[in-house]
């Protein structure tokens, strides 16, 4: 046996010493990996999926005058208790199907406004120098210091009839009377804008600050114009950013509440609104839940498919 | 040979920093033109100007007859390559190469024809359908390559093309680069650090530092007789001697060095004066290096012992220490297959060179 061959031995025991120990270390690997997989869908579980629960069961039930304020699930003798009726008045009334679409085209013009300004806003700050973005991004998230609500209370005094802008157009004398802009649409869509448009910034700035700048460059010089560099290049590669701010923008906008509440006029519908009306001054539990149960459906939906159409999109890649 | 690039008294300012400063250079057509110097010597700079990426402060440009100065870097007849290669990952290696040609409006028959042509030129036929993602660093390299190429533009450039790959695929890059020079006829400038690159790659380099050229030649031109102390020291290693001009003949002069403790004779026409004070330079390699003083010398011939040796394979290098306490790099081909060493260290030995060899620096 020459030196080869025991040289062979020796690698082979090394290998499965180096087996055994790689095993060991997989297997506290694996416990902590579990550990750490478990504790958000722990999180889930308690602040999600129970409270889901909850209100899909109160949304089954019937308004009682008691406490709490609905029938239970089961009768006394043990016989289920739940009916779809909630759901059935939804649909049967047009006054719901006239909000829920009215939120949706809200959110959705709310989220391209916030798409066509913040797009400049994050590309600018991605190309600046590094002292400047870092101030331009402490500019971007200084406002959240402020009270939400405060801020609100501020666009109110800006666009209040004597308010600074009515003020200033009777000054210079472009108008004679005062605008009406608190309490319309306008007013509603100027508040959620400028609400949002801080998570439609920070996403896209991400995405565009990681691209090399060289690939817009390189279009350029295969003959591509500024603006066709930009969307051949710019656009397709800051997709994912371009999605994450407009889900970051559009979900929150749907459900809003106290903007269009503030700012909108009394009879702005929005879906936010009539469930807070049908939960606090109503009273109608049930109905509430089955509103927001509704307006949770019309937000999963689309975010699934869209998920779906990207994980294929990436597979189709790989 | 026809001046197809022509750059004229060419300037860039950023600010106050001046990062071209009044630069002249004509470059042939079919020329395979590298620009060489360190980072921040304004070499990536003047290539960024005569892609149309940024404007000349002062001065103007010239490509085959026309004044491009001013023409937006989409409607030059040049192609660039970065160094960052730039490719495109969302899109197919078949789709970056055929991009320029899209992007004008050639016909879908005739970019098929022309992106399979391309692909087989630079071996990629069989991964057309790839996304950059998937590809090595020597297979992005050639997308590169391709896609600015298919355009067949009257220049390329190429920003440090073979600084992101390891040193055998460098090699072997290299070699494939000229060959598609060679074959297209397109003319090439390269920017680069690297000297080794730029003296195998290039038929003509210029050397650039501080915004300016310090010298444009060839290879050899560049190497074997370079201006001044500044081109001399970037390309390769030398060994420099301060002296005093002695004598002045026709076609040699003599230079007393104290560093080296003899008086040194540089061959040829030398426009110096007797006392004039100038650096004798040598090439390492030029230098022979032995135990015993040679019979024969007609040259420089100095003592010394080794201070420090390097084993590097095909040869071995040295530093000799000279009685001044100047150190002589010297590199010697080890010709003769042994396990032992020739010299050892503190060893006593003669070093010498040729009149011929020696290089005379005046600044």
């Amino acid at each position: 046996m020459g030196r080869q061959s025991l040289d062979l031995v020796e690698a082979r025991q090394c290998c499965g010493i180096a087996r055994l120990v790689a095993k060991v270390g997989n297997k506290n690997d694996e416990l902590w990996r579990r550990f750490a997989v478990a504790v958000p869908y722990l999180w889930l579980l308690v602040f999600f999926l129970a409270p889901f629960a909850i209100i899909l069961k109160i949304s089954l039930a019937d308004p009682i005058l008691a406490q709490p304020p609905y029938s239970p699930s089961f009768d006394s003798d043990g016989s289920p208790a739940m009916s779809l009726g909630n759901y059935g008045f939804l649909f049967s009334d047009d006054l719901y199907a006239i909000t829920y679409l009215r939120s949706v085209a809200m959110a959705a013009v709310t989220t391209v406004l916030c798409l066509l300004v913040g797009f400049p806003i994050a590309y600018g700050i991605a190309r600046s120098s590094t002292e400047t973005r870092n101030l331009l991004l402490l500019l971007i998230v200084l406002p959240f210091w402020i009270s939400f609500l405060l801020r609100v209370y501020a666009w109110m005094g800006l666009m209040n009839n004597y308010g600074v802008i009515n003020t200033v157009l009777m000054w210079t004398g472009l108008i004679k009377e005062p605008l009406q802009i608190m309490y319309t649409d306008f007013a509603t869509a100027v508040g959620l804008v400028y609400s949002y448009l801080p998570f439609m910034i920070l996403p896209l700035y991400a995405t565009l600050e990681r691209m090399n700048m060289d690939l817009v460059e390189a279009a350029q010089d295969l003959g591509a114009s500024r603006t066709r560099a930009f969307w051949d290049i710019t656009w397709p590669l800051a997709k994912a950013g371009t999605i994450a701010g407009c889900l970051l923008v559009f979900i929150p906008a749907m459900g809003e509440y106290v903007i269009p509440y503030l700012l909108g006029g009394p009879d702005s519908l929005f879906i936010g609104r009539v469930l807070f009306d049908e939960f606090f001054l109503n009273r109608d539990w049930p109905l509430a839940s089955a509103v927001a149960i509704v307006l949770l459906m019309l937000l999963v939906v689309p975010i699934v498919l869209l998920q779906r159409a990207q994980a294929r999109d990436e597979e189709q890649a790989a | 040979m026809k001046n197809f690039i022509h750059i004229k008294g060419v300037s860039k300012h950023f600010g106050d920093f001046v990062a071209v400063d009044q630069v002249d250079l004509t470059i042939a057509q079919g020329e395979l033109f590298s620009i060489l110097g360190g980072s921040g010597c304004g070499k990536t700079t003047l290539l960024r100007m005569l892609a149309g990426f940024e404007l000349p402060t002062f001065g103007s440009i010239e490509i085959d007859g026309s004044d491009v100065t001013h023409q937006p870097p989409y409607d030059r007849p040049v192609n660039m390559m970065f160094q960052s290669y730039a490719i495109f990952p969302h899109m197919s290696v078949s789709k970056n190469v055929s991009y320029g040609l899209r992007k004008d409006g050639v016909a879908k028959k005739e970019v098929g024809r022309r992106v399979d042509e391309m692909l087989e030129l630079v071996q990629l036929a069989e991964l057309k359908d790839r996304k950059p993602d998937q590809l090595s660093g020597g297979q992005r390299q050639r997308v590169a390559l391709a896609r600015s190429l298919i355009k067949r533009p009257k220049v390329l450039l190429l920003d440090e093309p073979l600084a992101a790959l390891d040193k055998k695929l460098r090699e072997r890059t290299q070699f494939e680069l000229m060959n598609i020079q060679d074959e297209l006829g397109i003319t090439f400038v390269v920017v680069t650090h690297d000297q080794e690159e730029a003296m195998t790659l290039s038929d003509r380099i210029a050397v650039m530092n501080g915004g300016r050229f310090e010298q444009i030649g060839t290879p050899k031109e560049i190497y074997e007789f370079p201006h001044n102390r500044f081109v001399a020291d970037f390309i390769g290693t030398i060994n420099t001697f301060e002296g005093v001009v002695t004598v002045v003949q026709e076609d040699e002069i003599s230079v007393y060095s104290d560093e080296a403790g003899e008086v040194l004779a540089a061959s040829g026409k030398q426009l110096v004066e007797v006392g004039q004070q100038i650096e004798i330079a040598v090439r390492p390699e030029k230098i022979f290096i032995g135990k015993e003083k040679p019979a024969d010398s007609d040259g420089v011939c100095l003592e010394g012992t080794v201070d420090d040796l390097g084993y590097l394979g095909n040869r071995s290098l040295y530093r000799i220490k000279l009685a001044s306490g100047k150190i002589v790099q010297v590199s010697s081909q080890n010709r003769r297959r042994s396990i032992t060493r020739f010299l050892e260290w503190d060893d006593k030995v003669w070093i010498s060179w040729k009149p011929d060899s020696a290089v005379v620096l005046l600044d």
